[in-house]
């Protein structure tokens, strides 16, 4: 069976939080599951980015089971953009980027972006004081 | 007998091509195999360089005169406010300075985009006068057309600096960074063992007068910085732990470039000017050559919670801590990361150390040396002004 892996974000009706979706999708649709990001509050909407891989059609019923349950599946389609050539590795993003994307270098000190860690949180956008950073939202 | 060697010696050595130059980074590496009579007799200059952000900075300008003439008194210049009150068209445009309705584009992107040649839009206003009649003016300036522009930054290349924790649960947003909530980062901001005044911890080499490299020319230190502290402790290494001196510099704008001088925008604080200095320190002497060899876990900071009002010291660190990605504060391990670029400041002390081999930059012994016993002042509030 061929195997997935994909990028989603998911977001909770207020009326959702205390039912576990998470072990559905495990459990009934043999999903592995990777949470990047979550923001779950009691009575409020709620969002996680999740990295689903599974089979195809495994996937494809388990994305269906969650928008039976009113919980919006969306695929990640942002990334983040950087502008290397104008950077002066001043450290500043890599203080915020929790998911070691932004790096420095240790010997060189300049600093390294590894798109495969980014989970887009965006905390790097405004953390730049050269604005080199952008959110492209393009698939 | 100990070596002792003058400034126009280290000079004479220049000019022949024949000084040893090593950056403060590869002394430091010499240090641990060499005694500092050993360093002293060997090396003649020793350079040290940082590319920080230092909002103290700005820059002096004399647009000409117009015809008719007009005494500005009030001045924007790509809508950013500028200094009125300098005779009739000269001004001083700060690097922090901002129209409150475009907060992210300051006098710090004036000034780099004036060294990048482009143009910029002049507005400016007086009351007319017998002798300037003219009230108002709009026009276009730039590097070319204006006379004189001049960086004068009255407190840069801080000796040392607190390293920033935020142990609230909001995210701060400052000059060192967004800080995360409950001590999730530590930033940090001076280049260590290469920053200049750390090589030289009782400016024994380093006054009024000295020559340097600024923003990619030649500029001078002229004054000590504001906020100049000679009072902080010191470790057992000389070297004071916490923010202490600074210095005034100088320097032709004109000639500037914006790889070393670059403006920059902090979130929900404001706008800044990362500033590359490089200073050349003489290897006079052995006492000389001991300090210019400090390393990284020599050197100490103070870690300061900018979350708390007076920013409460809670412990402190080396610089070999700090670069190792993570230190212990009160028992708690925290993630670090450098707010001024280490890169740039190891690309300034090679530029600076290739001139002076190349002959192209020779030292300056001080005119006046700096104060050694300075403190500093706080503002206190007395209330009612001079009305009661």
């Amino acid at each position: 069976m061929k195997m997935q892996k994909k990028r989603y974000v998911l977001k909770f009706p207020p009326q959702s939080g205390d039912q576990p979706f998470s072990y559905h999708l495990v459990k009934d649709f043999d999903i592995r599951i990777n949470i990047l990001r979550a923001e779950v509050w009691p009575g409020k909407t709620g969002s996680l980015v999740l990295e689903l891989e599974g089979t195809t059609t495994n996937l494809k019923n388990g994305i269906a089971y969650l928008q039976e349950n009113q919980v919006s599946c969306e695929p990640l389609n942002k990334k983040i953009t950087w502008n290397q050539e104008r950077c002066i590795s001043c450290g500043n993003c890599t203080a915020v980027c929790f998911a070691g994307a932004l790096q420095l270098d240790p010997e060189k000190w300049e600093l390294q972006f590894d798109p495969e860690k980014c989970i887009v949180c965006e905390l790097c956008v405004p953390a730049c004081p050269l604005n080199l950073f952008k959110i492209d939202f393009r698939e | 007998m100990s070596i002792q060697k003058t400034y126009e010696e280290i000079n004479e050595k220049i000019r022949r091509g024949e000084a040893v130059v090593l950056t403060a980074e590869e002394v430091s590496q010499m240090a641990l195999t060499a005694s500092p009579e050993e360093i002293a007799e060997k090396v003649d200059v020793v350079t040290t360089a940082t590319f920080g952000a230092m909002c103290s900075s700005g820059a002096i300008i004399n647009f000409g005169h117009a015809n008719p003439p007009i005494r500005m008194e009030k001045i924007r210049l790509n809508g950013v406010p500028a200094y009125e009150g300098l005779a009739a068209v000269d001004t001083y445009i700060g690097a922090t300075a901002c129209d409150p309705e475009n907060p992210k584009y300051g006098g710090a992107h004036v000034i780099q985009d004036l060294i990048d040649g482009k143009d910029i839009e002049l507005e400016a206003w007086g009351k007319g006068t017998d002798c300037y009649p003219r009230k108002h003016i709009k026009t276009i300036i730039n590097k070319e057309t204006v006379n004189e522009m001049i960086l004068f930054n009255p407190r840069n290349a801080y000796q040392n600096y607190p390293v920033a924790v935020n142990s609230t649960s909001q995210m701060k947003y400052t000059y060192m960074g967004n800080l995360l909530p409950n001590m999730r980062n530590a930033t940090y901001s001076t280049s260590g063992e290469l920053s200049p005044l750390l090589n030289d911890p009782e400016m024994k080499t380093i006054g009024i007068g000295t020559r340097i490299f600024l923003g990619g020319t030649q500029g001078f230190v002229v004054w000590p910085g504001t906020q100049f502290n000679t009072s902080k402790p010191k470790n057992e290494h000389g070297v004071p732990v916490g923010n202490s001196a600074t210095l005034a510099v100088m320097g032709n704008l004109k000639e500037m470039s914006s790889e070393f001088l670059q403006a920059a925008y902090y979130e929900k604080y404001g706008v800044s000017l990362f500033v590359g200095i490089g200073i050349p320190i003489p290897v006079l002497n052995a006492d000389i050559a001991k300090n210019v060899s400090i390393r990284n876990e020599q050197i100490e900071t103070t870690v300061c919670d900018y979350g708390v009002e007076g920013s409460p010291a809670l412990g402190r660190v080396t610089y070999a801590e700090l670069r190792s990605g993570e230190i212990e504060v009160q028992g708690k391990k925290i993630r670090t990361a450098p707010v001024s670029s280490l890169s740039k400041a190891r690309k300034i002390a090679e530029i600076l150390k290739q001139s002076i081999l190349a002959g192209e930059f020779e030292i300056s012994k001080p005119v006046q040396m700096f104060p050694t016993n300075t403190s500093l002042k706080s503002l206190k509030e007395i209330k009612g002004g001079n009305e009661s």
